[in-house]
């Protein structure tokens, strides 16, 4: 099997970002910036694929400027086989960037491709999901756990009920409100990962000297339109961003006995 | 053209996220559709017919979507979609599995865990984990979005009810088989609906503690439990009932923290609630900030005098 991880660059999530002073966009020059940590889990469970003897190759791509090689760097430095750049100055939102993905899917031709459930910058956690529309096949969401099977055989017990796979499937076990749900995906399919997935390892500094020596296949966005152009531009305009509407400070109190009488007698919360 | 919203239910009843879900629909002032899908559904649909402020109620009923598949359900959306100009859902684990297929499908950006709706293309959401709101404009026809539940009010059941439609549906997609679903069976309140939420962070120290400080206190209030990442990832409580930016936004009338630092990233999923509680021993905490009442305390000793004394 091969594997496909889409990883992207966003502000490391220690950072606290901040606003520019017009309020047009958020302030990230100079920020530190980092591969988005449920893409690390992605980047992980490909990893575990592979040592388990599912996976043959695992290539990692991403969109973006060049600066974008560092995402890719890291997850060479972890382990992956190949990584690959689609360079664009476009501004990319989720659908533009799972069309593009569409096009390094029918060039490389994975049987799985694995995304972060969602990332930590735009929050908005579309991408697996358009693109498993847009490729036709099957979706894994939210997933806390793998396994891949051959036929007939029981999988792996970190899926919460086993069964009985059907030829070219995985099962997956997806995170939905109020538990879990465990489904069979036939493959080609693409699944997104929840931070329960895994506990990515971390990147040693050999490895990630080692790394920046290993090429990255570079090819530009606009040429992936030649033959039919692809429409990959923003369709959602950022009016403003502000900070969102504060509370007011908080009363420190001396005693529970405190706290219950605010709780009764102001708020009127409890009886 | 109308608004149509993806119903979400348990077998029995719509969840309250879809009658919040219709609140955020009136915006538009079109008439509001709500799509119920699922396997022997009619008195679930006859629920959806009678909250106020729907029109009509589109039925797809079939054995196929008796675990409703993301790709099963976007197919039905996707034939009803050419009559609408706006599809909702509220942001849960159904309504995000879904819609952006359904974009996709009909090649338009999607709005995620919108919090406001400022005009008919105009929404405020979330970012960096809630830190920041965005206002956004869409410049596509049609809208699709998914709305935190917790920012819009209930709708109410009233009047006469509105028809129910039945839908035509296709066979369901071969690519997916369902196979198990497993419900973390309690006696408690849903935490997304909750009145009262009490969660625990890693100061609790263990799975055990989790359970014996903060279950006595919810049960007294009949209230919720909830945790942080930090507590889920320790192994003290169920991911399922993580408040927080990549768990469950919670806006419950009271909000009880205790040994909460407050990380952003929890407090982006419970600084709408009414009334915030914390209780922590570290003055500095700046779970204090988003606080209406606070208590620097062991929490060991501060929790179970709470429960005695209410």
């Amino acid at each position: 099997m091969k594997i496909l991880v889409a990883v992207k660059r966003v502000v490391d999530y220690n950072v606290k970002v901040r606003l520019k002073p017009d309020g047009s966009d958020v302030d990230i020059a100079g920020a530190k910036m980092g591969i988005n940590p449920f893409d690390e889990n992605a980047i992980e469970e490909a990893l575990r694929l592979k040592e388990r003897g599912h996976a043959t190759e695992i290539v990692a791509v991403t969109l973006g400027t060049a600066a974008c090689q560092d995402v890719l760097r890291h997850a060479l430095a972890m382990g992956v086989d190949r990584a690959i750049l689609v360079e664009t100055d476009v501004l990319l939102q989720p659908l533009g960037i799972a069309k593009l993905l569409k096009v390094v899917v029918a060039r490389e031709q994975p049987d799985l491709i694995i995304l972060g459930k969602q990332a930590i910058d735009d929050d908005a956690g579309q991408t697996g999901q358009m693109l498993a529309a847009l490729l036709g096949v099957g979706q894994g969401t939210f997933i806390s756990a793998v396994a891949v099977v051959a036929p007939g055989i029981l999988p792996l017990a970190t899926l919460v009920h086993p069964c009985t796979a059907h030829e070219g499937e995985i099962h997956v076990t997806r995170e939905v409100d109020g538990g879990t749900e465990t489904l069979a995906l036939r493959l080609p399919a693409v699944v997104t990962a929840d931070l329960r997935l895994n506990e990515p390892r971390y990147v040693k500094l050999p490895n990630l000297m080692m790394a920046k020596k290993k090429p990255i296949q570079t090819y530009h966005a606009a040429e992936f339109g030649i033959d039919a152009p692809i429409d990959f531009g923003a369709r959602l305009k950022q009016l403003n961003v502000a900070n969102p509407p504060a509370r007011k400070p908080g009363i420190k109190l001396d005693s529970v006995q405190d706290l219950v009488d605010k709780l009764r007698g102001e708020a009127k919360v409890i009886r | 053209m109308s608004v149509l919203i993806l119903a979400e239910h348990d077998g029995h009843h719509l969840k309250q996220a879809t009658y919040r879900a219709v609140t955020a629909a009136q915006h538009w002032q079109l008439p509001v559709h709500v799509l119920v899908t699922g396997h022997n559904i009619t008195a679930i649909a006859q629920q959806a017919a009678a909250i106020q402020g729907v029109t009509q109620v589109m039925q797809a009923d079939a054995v196929a979507l008796a675990h409703p598949l993301a790709e099963d359900v976007a197919d039905v959306i996707v034939r009803l979609s050419g009559q609408y100009q706006v599809i909702v859902a509220a942001h849960t684990a159904f309504g995000k599995n879904v819609l952006p297929r359904v974009a996709a499908l009909r090649d338009v950006a999607m709005l995620s865990d919108v919090v406001e709706i400022k005009g008919s293309k105009t929404y405020v959401r979330p970012i960096y984990a809630g830190s920041i709101y965005a206002t956004v404009e869409s410049t596509d026809t049609l809208q699709v979005l998914t709305v935190r539940a917790s920012s819009f009010a209930l709708a109410v059941n009233g009047g006469a009810a509105s028809p129910i439609v039945m839908v035509d549906t296709a066979a369901g997609t071969s690519r997916v088989r369902w196979i198990s679903e497993v419900h973390n069976v309690s006696e408690r309140p849903a935490l997304a609906s909750a009145r009262v939420v009490v969660s625990g962070g890693r100061s609790l120290g263990s799975a055990e503690k989790f359970q014996a400080v903060l279950a006595p206190l919810a049960e007294k209030l009949g209230a919720a439990l909830g945790a942080t990442r930090a507590a889920v990832d320790a192994g003290f409580a169920p991911n399922d009932i993580q408040v927080g930016q990549t768990g469950t936004v919670v806006a419950p009338e009271l909000y009880i923290a205790v040994g909460i630092s407050g990380a952003v990233q929890h407090t982006a999923g419970m600084k709408d609630s009414k009334v915030i509680v914390a209780i922590n021993h570290d003055a500095d905490a700046p779970i204090f900030q988003v606080s209406d009442y606070y208590l620097v305390a062991d929490l060991f000793e501060a929790v179970p005098a709470l429960t005695k004394a209410i």
